[in-house]
């Protein structure tokens, strides 16, 4: 099974850009309702916000079939909409009940999805790249054309599971994507004080996995680059590593004080805001007016809406459930 | 009835359940060319190949994790770690992610997934081969945890194992894989929920499990000669503990000596005994004794390494102490 092609109809083509914008809003304003329940303490523990990412995920996410397998990280919720598991349950996981998509086990840090093949938030940094390792090779002992999208962070290339799995994907060549996110940032260690090597693409030539650096504030950079690799991976061509180069403009997580860089770094990067620019983008062809850009941002608010509303009136899980999905038996 | 030893049988076990589910693979260290650091699985690569007979490289935690993923996309593998020390590079692994991930996907996801490990002293390999740290995964919700002590065991454990939907871990004692013992050849999976009382007596509640179940029933033939009936409780199924037969036993000889190689504090000795305490506390004639392994990273020198590992005499003269 292969992905559809990127569209080259102009109604189509249309049609393709208003979803991605659609996406892109979707999580943005999903984050930023977030950074508001939060502080309201609807939603607790750990809140990574994905916020100035989004091209990365909606992007990337193009290029999967639903019977592709995705594994994510603890800043997931990006992906998770991309990928699209209702944000309904999302945010019901977000609140902690039970009708979230881990039934409010795994909160912002552990969306999973079994349908939709989403195997998780990891919060261990580095820790997913070995289970997609395993993942592909299942398929590829099954003789399943399927590729395993694997996102990171430039955090996890620091653990060394990043180099056994990358080793371990080439040496069995197997079907597994790495997706690199590289925000510049491992919470609050710049990359340029964690690597004696910054640049990501070209660690992956140690392994002689093929890799690319892609421009992540640019959605159809992100799609195209993916859409590509994605193809040849799934061809049998073995292992490919994508190195998104992006940045996140909140804090690491809401807790983050923002202590290890300036204001004004952050300010020059939301000069690249993706949405923006992908906006000016599309009205430049004119395939965006006004008034659809006023339908997309009403029916993201909706949809948002409806998912708050669906959290505040779900049910708790119950007491007497506290220890029943441990174990199978 | 075979007679065979530990390692065959479990090798016996390997080749019965690639024969029969084209799903189980086995993977790890040296386990194809080299035939297995512990000859495990010697001669498997040749009747099996190297697609499921797979060598990996030196990285316990992405192998391990691959076996996660390759659990969770339908397949049924086999993961086997040269020893419980090296295990630690995959502690991860198996804590945050095979243990976890079906309570953290709210059910939704299971890792059918069984790792072997060679675990125990006894051999003269020093502080990073020899270590029992069973009760260390013994501690964690989400897995099973096995240590089968005889030969039937070996091989009827692994076939269980592999019918569990959750991950399960099997310690084999090193020192037990050259002992010989009598298996039906074509027997299937045996039980893993239960221990197994392997001396009947009236005396004193031997518990334990691997390798010293040997110790103790040595103990208790010595025992006997000075007219101690000792019952022997081989634990087996150190996750889920099975409460009912250790707690059986103490209530039926009022007295108990808990043996383990592991380090004597929070170990799973202390566990068993906290249970004792909790449930038959009233029928006990005398308090719990321990004989565990010696507070030290695991010598070289065979005296010093004999006297840090719970031998006969000890077991003996804790029990002859409390009776005599």
């Amino acid at each position: 099974m292969t992905t559809r092609p990127a569209p080259k109809r102009e109604s189509s083509r249309k049609r393709h850009s208003l979803d991605l914008l659609r996406q892109m809003l979707l999580i943005r304003r999903f984050e930023e309702r977030c950074s508001d329940l939060y502080q309201m303490g609807k939603i607790r523990g750990f809140l990574h916000l994905y916020i100035g990412e989004e091209a990365v995920a909606v992007g990337a996410m193009q290029a999967f079939t639903p019977e592709d397998a995705i594994v994510s990280t603890y800043r997931e919720h990006g992906h998770a909409l991309a990928r699209g598991m209702p944000a309904t349950e999302l945010m019901a996981e977000l609140y902690g009940k039970v009708t979230g998509c881990s039934k409010g086990h795994g909160g912002s840090m552990h969306f999973f999805d079994a349908e939709k093949r989403f195997y998780g938030g990891y919060a261990i940094v580095g820790g997913g790249l070995p289970v997609a390792v395993g993942l592909a090779l299942a398929d590829k002992m099954m003789g399943r054309a399927r590729v395993t999208a694997c996102f990171f962070g430039d955090g996890a290339v620091a653990e060394g599971e990043f180099h056994e799995s990358l080793n371990l994907a080439k040496l069995w060549d197997l079907p597994v994507l790495f997706l690199c996110e590289n925000n510049l940032y491992a919470m609050g260690t710049a990359l340029a004080i964690s690597h004696s090597v910054t640049d990501i693409a070209f660690k992956a030539k140690g392994y002689n996995v093929p890799s690319q650096a892609v421009d992540g504030m640019d959605v159809l950079a992100v799609e195209a680059a993916t859409r590509e690799a994605a193809d040849r991976v799934r061809k049998g061509g073995g292992p490919e590593l994508l190195e998104l180069r992006t940045y996140r403009f909140r804090g690491h997580s809401m807790a983050d004080p923002e202590l290890y860089r300036t204001k004004e770094e952050v300010e020059r990067w939301m000069e690249h805001d993706p949405l923006p620019a992908f906006i000016k983008h599309l009205r430049d062809l004119n395939l965006l007016s006004d008034a659809d850009l006023a339908k997309l941002e009403a029916s993201v608010k909706q949809e948002i809406d409806e998912a708050v509303a669906f959290a505040e009136e779900s049910p708790w899980e119950p007491l007497e459930d506290l220890a029943k999905d441990v174990m199978t038996t | 009835m075979t007679t065979m030893t530990y390692r065959e049988a479990i090798r016996s076990a390997l080749r019965d359940a690639m024969k029969r589910e084209p799903r189980v693979f086995l993977m790890g260290e040296d386990v194809g060319r080299y035939g297995g650091a512990f000859a495990v699985s010697h001669g498997l690569l040749e009747e099996f190949g190297p697609e499921r007979i797979r060598d990996t490289p030196l990285m316990e935690s992405t192998f391990l994790g691959a076996g996660i993923g390759a659990a969770l996309n339908g397949m049924r593998p086999i993961v086997e770690i040269m020893t419980i020390n090296f295990s630690m590079l995959a502690m991860d692994q198996v804590l945050n992610n095979a243990a976890a991930l079906r309570y953290m996907s709210g059910g939704q996801l299971n890792v059918p997934l069984v790792v072997r490990m060679a675990t125990g002293g006894g051999r003269q390999m020093a502080a990073q081969h020899s270590h029992s740290l069973e009760g260390w995964y013994a501690h964690i919700p989400g897995i099973s945890v096995l240590a089968p002590a005889t030969v039937a065991d070996a091989r009827g454990m692994l076939l269980a194992a592999l019918e569990e939907p959750d991950p399960v871990f099997i310690m084999e004692h090193a020192t037990l894989y050259p002992i010989e013992g009598e298996v039906e050849g074509t027997s299937g999976a045996c039980d893993i929920r239960k221990a197994a009382v392997r001396r009947q007596g009236s005396h004193v509640s031997l518990i334990t499990y691997s390798a010293c179940v040997w110790k103790a029933l040595e103990a208790a033939k010595r025992l006997a000669e000075k007219g101690i009936e000792a019952e022997v409780v081989d634990l087996r199924v150190l996750r889920p503990l099975d409460r009912e037969t250790f707690l059986a036993s103490v209530a039926k000889t009022r007295g108990a000596v808990i043996i383990e190689e592991a380090w004597r504090t929070g170990g799973l000795a202390a566990e068993i005994s906290a249970q004792i305490m909790e449930n038959v506390f009233d029928l006990l004639d005398w308090p719990v004794q321990r004989v565990c392994g010696t507070e030290v990273p695991a010598p070289y020198a065979k005296h010093m390494e004999d006297a840090s590992l719970p031998q006969v005499e000890d077991i003996v003269d804790i029990v002859e102490a409390n009776l005599l």
